[in-house]
């Protein structure tokens, strides 16, 4: 469903990304490890559309189309959704208004019908659950006050909300508590089915102890060094990114 | 421009004034001309004035209408009407109340809205202890010159404990058409010079002890009319009185609008303030507010919108003269394109107004890297026991937030509209009127639609 072939990216001048082929079947959970400034969230960005990311050489293909033709909202509404590693705080507007209209500028976009708020208040409810939020988190300002932990949950549900087809998670695991992941980590495998695909970029290796992918690539300098399954993450834990600076993989 | 207009004006003026204006406030008239005959407009050199320049008025030839011809109304009020909303609605075309335009349900418990002029002429008794006394007009040549040559406006009156439980609206037209036959008529000059159409429009709102009211003005015109006009409002609020009041400016986007608003409040009384100013070319608005009794409270709030290059200057000042009171005041801007905004909060608090509280914000939000705006705080403390806070900040639209709402689905304008909307929401909220909050809503987002549009 995802094909990312030789993508290139900078910012401020500077490049990031050096040459990353990828390829995200249905279905599939990728997991994107690696050292800081190794490109990881740049990836995530990219692949969102974020404005201040120049993509130089390479092609992106969502279903067959060309994403990066497309403007930020038009790849959210057709199915790709990034959960932020740092959520924005949007004081005036609160959560439920927010994720409402949010639902329902998807649902135009598929031709479905848009829901009213008796409609959104059953469809959120669940979901709300699963993810531990209070009903008074639905009136308050969109991240404003929230703690590191609620940015993270409400970015995971407000992609259980939108239902995309890829969910691409920045680094949310980063800062939460052993209790607060595993409540992110169920509100992420509840979402796994063979029509939806995620890409999990992260850190650390103990994210996916709980999110169980099924590619891990490693990510060095802008490039991917090396894929594997699984088990490749745990290696990582053991002997850290450094026994990987004489690159084996595919150059 | 010689300031010989404004002479000619004022005898034009004083020959259409009904029989009966006492002479007292005839002689106050005089001499509130007198003086603006002496000092003139302002200019950038007068500090009260240093951003905002009047010279596009003070250079331009001006005319008020007569009744007769302001009889009529070729503007369509309807978008500026509150319907079903209000107990009365008193229009007023050019400055001249038009009874048939209005609308005026019972009021309840002896309470009036009506025309000025009728309530002068009728020597009602509570108009003259506070006409022209709540605005001096020794500090304002733009005050001096309405006091001077106010044809008519509103008189709104609440008695002692009577509670007005719909709002009264008041709705200045400007038509923007100078009538030259009429002209010709009355000075007997055939004065080939295109004159722009002023008014003066005057209002006195008086609120008893132990009352309550919501009184909302708004001034409009056509859509590319260039006139002026030059509003003053008095509020005098007796003992535990309280008024929610709105300044609604939807000027056309070439006129020329100075408007003043005084308010003088006595013991435990609550006045709230709500100036939002959308339209006009060149904009001046003075909020004054006098705590003059203890206890007393005032919430002075301010949104305003400009693109272009419009300019819009709110000087508010809160002058805290006795002990106990309270003042809240937030003002917000949005300015396009090459637009300029000023804001000057000046808070005076007396030797004797010990425990006085007050706050100040004033944000600005700029869409272009063209836009200013100049803000000064001016905090003027003579007791010790008090807390005064002021927050200024000017910023541009968080492109992350941007960036934000666009990846969960929504368009760059919507965004953009969100966001804006968001930084004037806790202005918008603090007004409890819902109908009229709603409607300035509508109003202002129509107006950001354009704005936003026009920068996309």
């Amino acid at each position: 469903m995802l094909t990312v072939r030789h993508l290139h990216a900078r910012v401020a001048g500077r490049e990031i990304l050096r040459g990353i082929d990828l390829s995200v079947k249905f279905g599939e959970v990728h997991a994107i490890m690696g050292p800081n400034g190794s490109g990881k969230s740049t990836l995530a960005r990219v692949l969102a559309g974020h404005p201040e990311y120049e993509v130089t050489e390479g092609q992106v293909l969502f279903e067959g189309e060309d994403l990066l033709a497309m403007d930020p909202e038009t790849r959210a509404r057709i199915g790709v959704f990034m959960a932020f590693q740092y959520p924005i705080e949007i004081p005036g507007v609160n959560n439920a208004y927010f994720l409402k209209a949010a639902l329902n500028t998807i649902r135009k976009h598929r031709g479905e019908e848009e829901v009213d708020a008796m409609e959104f208040m059953t469809l959120i409810r669940e979901q709300m659950k699963r993810l531990d939020m209070d009903e008074s988190f639905l009136s308050r300002p969109v991240n404003v006050s929230f703690s590191g932990g609620e940015k993270k949950r409400n970015e995971i549900f407000q992609m259980a909300v939108l239902e995309p087809k890829l969910g691409i998670l920045d680094e949310t695991d980063s800062g939460l508590d052993i209790d607060a992941l595993r409540i992110v980590a169920n509100g992420v495998n509840a979402m796994r089915g063979a029509e939806r695909s995620f890409l999990v970029v992260t850190h650390y290796q103990r994210l996916l102890n709980y999110i169980v992918p099924d590619v891990v690539h490693v990510l060095t300098d802008g490039r991917i060094v090396r894929s594997g399954g699984k088990e490749l993450a745990l290696q990582l834990e053991d002997k850290g990114y450094t026994w990987l600076e004489e690159p084996v993989g595919k150059r | 421009m010689t300031l010989e207009l404004y002479r000619t004006e004022y005898a034009k003026a004083r020959a259409r004034r009904p029989q009966g204006e006492p002479a007292a406030l005839a002689e106050r008239r005089d001499a509130a001309l007198d003086r603006f005959l002496e000092v003139g407009f302002p200019t950038t050199r007068h500090e009260e004035w240093r951003f905002t320049s009047v010279a596009p008025i003070a250079d331009q030839a001006f005319a008020m209408s007569a009744p007769a011809v302001a009889g009529a109304c070729p503007v369509n009020l309807d978008p500026f009407r509150f319907h079903g909303v209000c107990a009365a609605e008193l229009v007023f075309v050019d400055g001249h109340y038009v009874p048939s335009l209005s609308t005026r349900a019972a009021l309840l418990g002896g309470a009036r809205a009506g025309s000025l002029a009728a309530a002068i002429a009728g020597r009602v008794v509570e108009v003259e202890p506070h006409l022209t006394r709540a605005a001096p007009f020794e500090r304002s040549p733009f005050v001096a010159l309405n006091t001077a040559l106010f044809a008519d406006g509103a008189f709104v009156h609440v008695p002692a404990h009577t509670v007005l439980e719909h709002p009264v609206h008041l709705l200045f037209v400007s038509t923007g058409k100078w009538d030259r036959e009429s002209f010709l008529e009355e000075t007997g000059k055939n004065d080939s010079r295109p004159h722009l159409l002023m008014s003066h429009p005057r209002v006195l709102a008086v609120l008893g002890d132990n009352s309550q009211a919501s009184i909302v003005e708004t001034y409009a015109g056509p859509d590319g009319a260039r006139y002026f006009t030059n509003p003053v409002t008095e509020i005098v609020l007796g003992e535990n009185a309280v008024l929610d009041h709105y300044r609604l400016q939807r000027e056309s986007l070439e006129a020329y609008h100075v408007g003043a608003i005084y308010v003088r409040t006595a013991r435990s009384a609550n006045c709230a303030s709500h100036s939002v100013s959308i339209g006009g070319a060149l904009v001046r608005n003075d909020v004054v507010a006098v705590l003059g009794g203890e206890g007393s409270e005032c919430t002075l709030n301010g949104l305003y919108l400009a693109d272009r290059q419009r300019l819009v200057d709110n000087h508010t000042t809160i002058d805290h003269a006795t002990a106990h009171c309270d003042s809240r005041e937030i003002y917000k801007g949005i300015l396009a394109d090459r637009a300029r905004g000023v804001f000057n909060g000046k808070i005076i608090v007396r030797p004797d107004a010990q425990k006085t509280d007050a706050k100040q914000t004033n944000r600005a939000l700029l869409l272009s890297e063209d836009a200013q705006v100049n803000s000064k705080p001016e905090l003027e403390i003579f007791a010790n026991d008090v807390k005064c806070t002021h927050g200024a900040a000017v910023g541009q639209l968080d492109e992350n937030a941007v960036f934000y709402l666009r990846s969960r689905g929504f368009g760059l304008v919507e965004a953009r509209h969100m966001l804006i909307h968001a930084f004037l929401g806790d202005v918008l909220q603090r007004m409890p009127l819902a109908p009229v909050r709603e409607g300035i809503e509508r109003v202002v987002s129509g107006q950001l639609a354009r704005a936003l549009k026009a920068a996309a």
